[in-house]
Order: structure tokens, then C-alpha cells, then sequence
């Protein structure tokens, strides 16, 4: 692997632009702030993109308060703050990263991104066990809300094996193939004698075996701590049966007992035409909780999408750190894609208060 | 073209300033989580805003020293900073007209509220 140094020598005549600056930049630096000035306004419009689903969370916080207090007590706060240390130390590597790239040690941006990208990986392996758990319990977005303590019996052979749930395997199914195919590249280019793609393959194994670092880790915090809802699975408890009770109460008044009674008909027809009850589906209490969960799914996972966008940002300094492209004067990529992935670990510095600490 | 010091226009962030911010980032997540765990009893509705606080000064953190913006040039910084001018808009426009439903949302059967949880 080549590795380029920085060049300290001064800019003179012969002024070496490098293999990478446009012919219609004047200067390397030129091309770097124009770069810059692009990048912070890319930032700029995912800030606005991810301000939509604010305004839907205070919005829907500031009319219903009472929902957030109770739907809180379904999510791990243990989970999000581990999964918030996580992310917090990828962006520290990927800071490490950029300084590198800067200082042209692309041996060195090679390692500290791999780190990022574990990280990345972990921090999805975790989000997994997070979701397939919810899936599990039936705490899904409003009109899937079917909450109940304990955990379907897993019907795939699989599954039941590992003690997971059926969800956990099928959404495990991407990064196994990914992990296996990078491998047996890997190999295949040893073979082939191409020394960088296997090397680059190699470390993109190492990087999607992240996410069963961190889906184990998760999968053995839920084990240990029964389900782990963080000391709140009593509260979870009481609420459901508090919901229970009224749920029955509302199923008997809403039965036409008498048709006669030409009020009580009348009653049940405005309520059937505003929701006819046909199960859970139609229980306000649970959807109500589950229109937090809807924000929470799309917020949540609107973010895992840009940590897997991100994953494959980093994928690409990482092939370039190995061919060693990186000089004092042309880091800009690494820059550019290490500011993006900190706005990434920005937006879940504030999504994490906002959905796990809920007081 | 400014090529006057060494190492041209790079700024690299010094790598204890950075284990500096992350150890500081760390400290103050571990502050808003133990917030949520123990009940100081003094915060109330206020929590709320302390959590923002600490979730902004993070942001801020992040935004300083992992993001560059402490040795960038002032315009992206402008041009960064102005999109928080668009999301208060956004949330606060919003806010303004979030009862012009509520007349419907009332008058639409609902159960009654459940006990009270205590945190």
C-alpha cells in the first residue's frame, strides 16, 4: 500500500497540483473551499429534512403530553445511551480520520476509519435488537399497535436455536450476506493477487461484523437484564392493565345491547361511523401510544438510513485511504464525508433526549 | 493565495483537543441520563429545557471542534448557523396554528386519561 507524506517542501514553480485538482480550479485550496462551502449546504438541507419530523414530534408533544409520559416507558434508555456512547466515540475516530488525512497519513485514516465504521455497524446491530424487540411485543407504529408482555415464540427453527426473535433473523439477513460476500472476496482477490481489493474487502468484513458486536451485545443486555425495559417494565405493566380495563368496558358499551332503544342505536352508529371496533386496531388508547411510536420509527429510522448511507461514504475514503490519496492539500472527500457523519451524531444527540428521556 | 505557513490550509485539530471534546461529550450524556434517573425534584417542566441545554452545548461541542467550524471560515459558518433560523420558523409557525383542529380533535370520542405515572 502506498502511502504518500505530506509534502512540506514550499509551493514553488513547478507547483505540483496533484493528480486530483480539476483543471478548473485555480488552486487546490480553491477547490477545497468550494467543496467546503457545498458540503455545509448539503447540511444545511438534511438539517431542514430532519426538522420536518421535529416539528411532527413538538407538534404532537405539545398537544398530547400525556402520551409521551406513558409511551416512554417502553423504550430502553440503557440501550439509547449505549448506542449515544457509541456513536459519540465513532465521531471521535473519524475526527482522528480527518487529521490524518490532512497531515497526509493515509496508513493511519485507514485504521481510524475502519474504527468509524464498526462503530457505525455496532451502533445498527444494536438499533436491530432495539427494533426486532418492539416488533416482538407488538409495539409497532398506530395502526399495528398491538402491545403484550413477553415475547412471541419464535416460529423458525433458526431463531428458536439462537433464543432470537423470527424479526432479528430476517433483518440480520442483509448484513450476513454482505459480511460473507465481502470475505469470500477478500479471498478470492488474495488469490488473484490483487493485493488492495482484498485488503479494502477484508476490512469491510472486519466493518459489517460490527453489527453483530453490537446486536450480541444488545441481544445479551436484553437476556441478562429479562427484556431490559430499564426498570420500567412495571410501570409498562400497569399501564397495559389499566388499558385492558377500559378496553373492556368500552367493548360492553359499545355492543348494541338494546335495538330499541333508538338513543343507544343512534350512539352506535356515530361511534361505528367514526371507528367501528374491530380489535386493537381500533382501541384509542393504543393508537394514541402508537402514534409515538410512528414518530419514533420514522425518526429512528430515518437516521439508521443515513448511518447506512454514511457506512457506504466511509467505504469510499476507506478505498481511497488504501490507495493513498490523501496529501496536505487534497483531503477534502474525507473532510467532507466526516462532517456529514458528525451531523449524523449530531441529530441523534438531540433525537436521544427527546425519545428515550422522557420525564 | 495564502500558502504564507506551513501545511497550507489545513487546520489539524490537535488530537488531545479531541479526546478533550469526546471525554466532555461523554460526561455530559452521562448528566442528562442520570437527569432522567433521579429526581432532583427542582426541575419540573423545566428538565425539559435543561436537557435541550445540554443536548445544544454538546451540538455545539460537536459543531466547534469535530466539525471544524472553530477554524472555518466565518461564511460557512453563517451559512450553517441560518438554517437553525429556518427550523425556529418552522417549529414556530407551526406552533402558532396548532389549535385549528382542536374544536374536531374534541369533539372526537375519546377514553378517559389513565393514572397518572409517576417518574
Amino acid at each position: 500500500m502506498a502511502v504518500v507524506e505530506p509534502e512540506h517542501e514550499a509551493h514553488d514553480d513547478h507547483h505540483d497540483h496533484g493528480e486530483f485538482i480539476a483543471h478548473h480550479f485555480e488552486s487546490a485550496e480553491q477547490q477545497f473551499d468550494s467543496g467546503k462551502l457545498g458540503i455545509w449546504l448539503f447540511l444545511v438541507t438534511e438539517v431542514l429534512f430532519f426538522s420536518g419530523l421535529f416539528v411532527a414530534y413538538t407538534l404532537y408533544r405539545v398537544l398530547h403530553p400525556e402520551i409521551f409520559d406513558q409511551a416512554h416507558v417502553f423504550l430502553d434508555k440503557y440501550l439509547g445511551f449505549a448506542n449515544t456512547l457509541v456513536l459519540l466515540f465513532s465521531s471521535l475516530t473519524m475526527a482522528v480520520a480527518v487529521r490524518y488525512a490532512q497531515l497526509g497519513k493515509n496508513q493511519h485514516v485507514v485504521w481510524y476509519v475502519l474504527g468509524t465504521m464498526v462503530c457505525a455497524s455496532a451502533f445498527l446491530g444494536v438499533k436491530a435488537i432495539e427494533y426486532t424487540h418492539k416488533w416482538d411485543q407488538g409495539i409497532m407504529v398506530r395502526s399495528y399497535f398491538d402491545y403484550h408482555a413477553g415475547h412471541h415464540e419464535a416460529s423458525m427453527p433458526l431463531a428458536r436455536a439462537l433464543g432470537v426473535s423470527d424479526y432479528l433473523i430476517w433483518i440480520s439477513i442483509v448484513p450476513v450476506l454482505l459480511l460473507v460476500g465481502f470475505a469470500l472476496f477478500a479471498v478470492f482477490a488474495k488469490l488473484t493477487e490483487k493485493a488492495n481489493a482484498a485488503f479494502f474487502s477484508a476490512c469491510m468484513a472486519i466493518a459489517i461484523g460490527g453489527y453483530f458486536i453490537g446486536a450480541l451485545a444488545g441481544h445479551f443486555y436484553m437476556e441478562l437484564t429479562d427484556g431490559g425495559i430499564g426498570g420500567r417494565s412495571e410501570k409498562a405493566a400497569a399501564l397495559m392493565a389499566y388499558e385492558d380495563e377500559t378496553h373492556s368496558d368500552h367493548e360492553h358499551t359499545d355492543k348494541p345491547a338494546d335495538h330499541h332503544d333508538e338513543s343507544a342505536a343512534e350512539q352506535q352508529k356515530e361511534t361505528s361511523e367514526i371507528a367501528p371496533y374491530e380489535g386493537p386496531q381500533n382501541d384509542e388508547f393504543d393508537q394514541d401510544i402508537g402514534i409515538f411510536f410512528s414518530i419514533y420509527y420514522c425518526m429512528t429510522g430515518l437516521h439508521a438510513i443515513h448511518i447506512i448511507a454514511g457506512i457506504g461514504f466511509l467505504a469510499w475514503i476507506l478505498w481511497r485511504s488504501i490507495l493513498g490519496h490523501w496529501r496536505s492539500d487534497y483531503f477534502g472527500p474525507c473532510d467532507y464525508v466526516g462532517l456529514y457523519w458528525h451531523l449524523v451524531d449530531l441529530i441523534w444527540i438531540y433525537l436521544f433526549p427527546l425519545l428515550y428521556l422522557i420525564d | 493565495m495564502s500558502h504564507d505557513h506551513d501545511g497550507g490550509f489545513a487546520h489539524p485539530a490537535p488530537p488531545k483537543l479531541l479526546i478533550t471534546v469526546f471525554i466532555a461529550l461523554v460526561l455530559l450524556t452521562i448528566l442528562t441520563l442520570a437527569m432522567s434517573s433521579i429526581d432532583l425534584g427542582l426541575m419540573g417542566a423545566f428538565g425539559f429545557w435543561i436537557a435541550m441545554s445540554i443536548a445544544s452545548f454538546k451540538a455545539a461541542l460537536v459543531l466547534l471542534f469535530f466539525m471544524h467550524m472553530y477554524w472555518d471560515k466565518p461564511f460557512n459558518v453563517l451559512v450553517f448557523l441560518s438554517s437553525s433560523l429556518f427550523v425556529i420558523l418552522f417549529i414556530g409557525l407551526t406552533l402558532m396554528d396548532s389549535s385549528h383542529y382542536k374544536n374536531s380533535v374534541d369533539e372526537y370520542p375519546r377514553q378517559p386519561d389513565p393514572p397518572a405515572l409517576s417518574p
